[in-house]
């Protein structure tokens, strides 16, 4: 195989972490309406974990984005 | 950083060169046709992200002494914003640190307003995003992480040590604990430079491509304005989830700076 072609599917598979980082945002995101729906005065404390864990689920995503790019053009 | 550049030599002459998506990105002086020194082997001159990084530390500047110059004990409407931003950053201190982290108030605040007001500046068409250059989010996540150093060791001692052993494991565990705890602090100046870095890049790119679209489609004649309807819808939407996530970026940065310095401040968990 041409190594321009591989380039290309190798990057369209790093594009796969996408489904995860998916996934996972939105079991955070579901979790946290589940758990403020039952109580309610306790959401606001929590909203910051909330992002955090926000924050490092997308991480997983981002880099996969990364290694797409480091494949295109490192 | 280099494959943003041989990506834009490549197009730069072509017919499509202005609709590179990656075209964004690229340093270039921001002055044409002055010529600034080079001291000691290192170039002066003032690129474009240079420029955009002093504008931000001006507009930050004379922005809160604008605001905050009269002091009234009733505040103005502009002087509420920025007791508002003031609040917001001591808070999030003192929930995560303690009374004992506001001695760190200076830099968190400093560290949140030059992300925050970088990546909104960023938005305005034309700008340039500095942001989205990993070495600058990578010299940011280096000065946490060695203030955290620094502090954990200053504070601490060699008792600092502690954060790589929790107490109360069964001892053969440590040799599995100990290695783990040690990468994940080794990575953690890497992780946050990424996701700063890989968010504004990624968003802006996408703001790009729909942009191109709206190009090339209108191009076409009457079907393709018509078409172009679509992409302009998105070019917005994604523009609105790009403010939330300039503010929200600089929020995690700032929130994940305060908890590693938490972890040097109390050490053993």
């Amino acid at each position: 195989m041409e190594i321009e072609a591989a380039k290309q599917i190798g990057a369209g598979i790093a594009a796969i972490a996408l489904g995860g980082a998916g996934v996972g945002i939105g079991t955070i995101f579901g979790n946290y309406l589940a758990g403020a729906l039952r109580n309610p005065s306790a959401a606001q404390g929590q909203f910051t974990n909330l992002l955090i864990g926000f924050a490092l689920t997308e991480f997983t995503g981002l880099l996969g984005f990364v290694v797409a790019m480091i494949i295109l053009f490192g | 950083m280099t494959f943003l550049l041989e990506s834009e030599t490549a197009d730069a002459h072509g017919s499509g060169g202005g609709l590179d998506p990656m075209h964004q990105f690229l340093i270039s002086p921001a002055f044409e046709g002055f010529e600034f020194p080079t001291v000691f082997g290192i170039d002066l001159t003032i690129t474009n992200a240079a420029y955009y990084m002093i504008i931000t530390t001006l507009v930050i500047i004379l922005g809160l002494i604008l605001m905050t110059g009269r002091g009234a004990m009733v505040p103005t409407r502009s002087q509420s914003i920025a007791e508002l931003l003031y609040g917001f950053v001591a808070d999030m201190i003192r929930g995560i640190m303690g009374e004992e982290g506001m001695k760190f108030f200076p830099y968190i605040f400093a560290l949140f307003t030059f992300i925050l007001v970088a990546n909104l500046l960023g938005l305005l068409p034309g700008a340039y995003t500095f942001t989205s250059q990993i070495i600058v989010t990578f010299a940011l996540a280096m000065i946490s992480f060695t203030l955290v150093l620094i502090t954990g060791f200053a504070k601490n001692g060699l008792g600092f040590l502690q954060l790589f052993a929790p107490k109360g494991l069964p001892f053969m565990m440590y040799f599995l604990i100990i290695p783990i705890e040690v990468i994940s602090f080794i990575s953690r100046p890497f992780s946050l430079a990424i996701r700063l870095f890989a968010n504004m890049m990624a968003g802006h790119v996408l703001l790009k491509l729909f942009g191109g679209f709206v190009i090339m489609l209108s191009g076409l004649g009457l079907v393709g304005i018509v078409g172009a309807i679509m992409p302009l819808a998105v070019a917005t939407a994604v523009t609105a989830l790009e403010l939330m996530v300039a503010f929200l970026q600089a929020y995690v940065f700032a929130v994940l700076t305060c908890i590693y310095l938490n972890d040097a401040l109390h050490p053993s968990h």
